[in-house]
């Protein structure tokens, strides 16, 4: 992101610059649009929520005093009669990863006002987030027959039921979220409502491609917190 | 990617000028004569506001967009909620000074206002009220903006807090009435028969909080971008005035702290609705097993204090900016140390997000854990005690105007200084663990986070009101509404700390005839009269403000002759967009009282340097 800019003015190099930046009037993100900021400051908030999350599960999984499930058994699938750990879940990170891939191009062709790989880029992104829900669910209805309940499961601690779905439930809803603005996103591209400036229906403030990145920001951070909950409690 | 904005009409419009690569800063400041650069601010880098005006009474008056009238709507909704607050803390005073006399109140109901008193006043009042309230009444008034960046979700975040106070106040008429198992809700026993409010009670607490969480996030998210990013030309951060300063770091706070209460209230939903044992150890109940079992009580408390603790800040920090504003324009005075008392306050806020153990002294844990805790929590005091003594530097040879406002201020330092030095005592491990249950501890934090920033509340009502209303609250009044609360204030809590150190437990219904009570008895008669006299005295200011909105001597613009840019809004109150046609360009900070030289005894933050170039003002 690059300063808008000021005839005359040059910003510093490395600490200077950030110093010089952080001090100036107006903004403290220079040329960074308020709305983007505005997304980080939440996620930042939001890494605060899912790091409670797993921390608390950390110290569940270390204070309770049964044996914990062992995840390569109990997430394996059978593939063609052969139990193998973790294919389900591989599959998912990889639909999940490659949408971030999608929506990264899809802000690329935004912002080069390029319609229409824009909007398709977006609805494969909100595809690729759908089929991951569709497997979250998948799992989940797997784990349910086998007897895994939030309160108790035949294979050890009752706490393994109960922070596994809490904590993916609480990210595939955030998914789900942000599947249900993509296809949201996904229409008012099409409709050319970034294009016109077009005001938002409930916002009423002028559409611009930038929301477009900023649901990208969205879309990674989910993209990243499913990598450590992937690593939290399929690997560990 | 910068193109970002290039096609937005508006944008770099006022940078057609010839600009120079020089920064404001290095021009202002006297003796140099008049030059045409010396006014000189950068061009502006955003484009105007588009600012959606409401079409009809709902738009204007209820979902309304305006960052003024939802912070009214704020501090009108979290004033319902403290009347609330105080009047569980009467049936409470009357119950222990007077034990027996009123009948109705059971040992269970006790308990249910204790926690509905804790809880309300800590989160639904003082947070609400200062963030929510003063948050988003002062923050585009004082850096200049027209408006929250986003007004939309900052109308959301207003509802969202109505609906968790609808839920909240909905707990005292469920079956079984409203949880009663003290504002931390420990677990195990919160959830458990036994504690009054263990069915309806709790989950409509835990689900209010909940709801308050994410409506405060749609708002703090507003506070916060709105201050980074979307001050008026000038306006550095450097010389934005405190109180937004304290507000700011609060919200920050709020936004990193919230999070531990937001999980642990959902996890503590799942035990009760779903049977999960994240908190709940295995329970022997009557001589038979619970089916909860495995979970770590100790969890819940570290989550609970990780947002506890943070939230003495979220309410002191706003309270600790705003005072600085109020005694430096009411010493006419500049306010001492400055940038000490901007780092100060970002010191205390990333401090108290390594103190939370210290309220855990007593749950048990590794003593280098205590010492660790212990260190932390008394390295905050060189911060605060920073900050008190830069209040009294400032009043030092101030031309002190002993006005209702000071009054307040006056009274907040030394309440302050009076609940901190009583923190130094629970700070410490070995000193915490016997005082930790008892009335000492009450007096400490009703002291340090109750009264006094409740005296700036006031004091900030009596300041802002000409502002918000257009009139002059009534001095007599306020002088009285101000002596009664101070002195029957401290009726109320100093006697508790003697309470303490002879070891009388907090949260107890009744003393029976505990060899405490031979020499409590008449105190807590005492306490509790105080307590019922100081409660009714806040009539005086509903008095004051229905008298002052009637008959009241209307305010003419800038009253108290201060410099930030709230007082300098185009019409008195000020309407939608706040400053008219054009936004004030910013040259200075806000505390230019009584330069040598000027006119008059205050320079307001858009005075140019080119006005001032006669006079010794200081570079800012």
């Amino acid at each position: 992101m690059s300063d808008p800019k000021i005839e005359g003015f040059e910003l510093e190099k490395g600490f200077k610059g950030m110093a010089q930046d952080t001090g100036s009037d107006q903004t403290m993100f220079k040329g960074v649009h308020w709305g983007k900021a505005m997304m980080w400051i939440f996620l930042l908030s939001d890494t605060f929520v899912f790091s409670c999350f797993l921390i608390a599960y950390m110290k569940g999984r270390a204070s309770t005093p049964e044996e914990w499930p062992n995840p390569s058994e109990v997430f394996a699938l059978d593939a063609f009669g052969v139990p193998v750990p973790l294919l389900l879940i591989a599959l998912m990170t990889f639909v999940l990863i490659t949408s971030s891939g999608t929506m990264a191009l899809a802000v690329k062709y935004g912002y080069e006002r390029n319609r229409k790989m824009c909007g398709y880029l977006i609805l494969a992104t909100a595809l690729g987030g759908l089929t991951f829900v569709g497997m979250q669910a998948y799992e989940w209805s797997k784990l349910i027959h086998e007897g895994v309940r939030p309160w108790e499961n035949p294979f050890g601690a009752a706490q393994f039921g109960s922070f596994f779905f809490m904590i993916t439930g609480f990210h595939g809803t955030h998914v789900s979220i942000g599947v249900i603005f993509l296809f949201i996103y996904c229409y008012k591209v099409f409709a050319g409502h970034y294009d016109e400036g077009k005001r938002g229906w409930f916002t009423k403030m002028k559409g611009d491609y930038v929301e477009v990145e900023i649901l990208g920001l969205y879309w990674h951070f989910v993209d990243l917190v499913w990598v450590f909950i992937f690593a939290f409690f399929y690997l560990w | 990617m910068s193109d970002e904005y290039e096609n937005k009409s508006g944008y770099q419009a006022q940078s057609s000028e010839t600009i120079h690569a020089q920064s404001s800063e290095a021009i202002t400041g006297g003796g140099s004569g008049i030059t045409p650069d010396m006014d000189y601010v950068r061009p502006a880098e955003l484009p105007e506001q588009d600012l959606y005006h409401p079409h009809s009474f709902i738009e204007k008056w209820v979902f309304c967009q305006d960052a003024k009238v939802i912070g009214v709507q704020y501090f009108l909704t979290a004033v319902f909620t403290g009347v609330v607050g105080l009047i569980l803390s009467w049936l409470m005073r009357l119950q222990l000074g007077f034990p027996g006399l009123a009948g109705f109140i059971t040992a269970e109901h006790y308990y249910q206002f204790v926690t509905m008193h804790g809880m309300i006043m800590v989160v639904y009042f003082l947070t609400a009220l200062f963030l929510g309230g003063f948050g988003n009444y002062l923050i585009p008034l004082m850096v200049g903006a027209r408006d929250m960046v986003f007004p939309y979700v900052n109308m959301l975040s207003f509802w969202m807090f109505f609906v968790a106070v609808v839920v909240l106040m909905a707990s005292f008429f469920v079956p079984g009435g409203p949880t009663g198992a003290g504002w931390t809700l420990y677990p195990p026993q919160t959830i458990l028969e036994g504690t009054p409010g263990h069915g309806w009670g709790i989950l409509l607490m835990l689900i209010s909080l909940s709801l308050f969480v994410i409506g405060f996030t749609m708002g703090g998210l507003n506070y916060m971008i709105t201050i980074l990013q979307a001050r008026t030309r000038g306006m550095t951060l450097m010389r934005m005035p405190l109180t937004v300063w304290g507000i700011f770091t609060a919200t920050v706070l709020a936004m990193l702290a919230f999070p531990a209460l937001l999980v642990s209230s959902i996890m503590m939903t799942l035990d009760k609705l779903l049977g999960t044992s994240f908190f709940m150890p295995t329970i022997l109940k009557a001589g038979e097993v619970l089916e909860y079992g495995g979970g770590s009580p100790i969890l819940f408390q570290h989550l609970f204090w990780f947002f506890g603790h943070p939230e003495v800040y979220i309410v002191a920090l706003p309270a600790f900016g705003i005072v600085s504003d109020l005694i430096s324009v009411h010493a006419r005075k500049n306010i001492f140390g400055y940038r000490m008392m901007v780092w100060a306050i970002v010191g205390i806020g990333a401090l108290s997000f390594f103190v939370w153990a210290h309220h855990m002294y007593v749950s048990g844990m590794n003593p280098w854990f205590g010492f660790f805790f212990a260190s932390t929590t008394l390295i905050i005091a060189v911060p605060t005690a920073m900050k008190v003594y830069n209040w009294i530097l400032t009043l030092w040879r101030g031309n002190i105007r002993i006005n209702t406002v000071m009054l307040w201020c006056l009274g907040f330092i030394v309440t302050f200084v009076n609940g901190g030095i009583t923190g130094i005592f629970l700070g410490n491990v070995s000193v915490d663990v016997p005082l930790s249950d008892t009335y000492f501890v009450v007096a400490h934090f009703h002291m340090v986070m109750g009264i006094a920033p409740l005296m700036v509340i006031m004091g900030a009502i009596y300041h802002w009101f000409p502002l918000v209303a257009g009139k002059m609250l009534d001095e007599k009044l306020g002088k009285w509404h101000f002596w009664i609360t101070f002195l029957g204030a401290y009726s109320i809590y100093f006697p508790m700390h003697y309470l303490g150190f002879i070891g009388v437990p907090r949260r107890y219904y009744e003393m029976y005839d505990s060899p405490y009570m031979t020499s409590g008895v008449g105190l807590n008669e005492f306490i509790s009269t105080a307590a019922f006299i100081v409660g009714a005295a806040q009539l005086f200011l509903v008095f004051n403000i229905i008298k002052t909105m009637k008959t009241g001597k209307k305010a003419e613009q800038n009253p108290w002759k201060a410099n930030s840019l709230e007082w300098y809004t185009s019409t008195v109150p000020p309407e939608h967009g706040n400053f008219g046609d054009r936004l004030p360009v910013v040259h200075r900070w806000p505390y230019d009282y009584n330069v040598p030289g000027a006119e008059q005894d205050y320079l307001p933050q858009t005075a140019a340097p080119s006005e001032v170039a006669h006079t010794e003002v200081e570079k800012t």
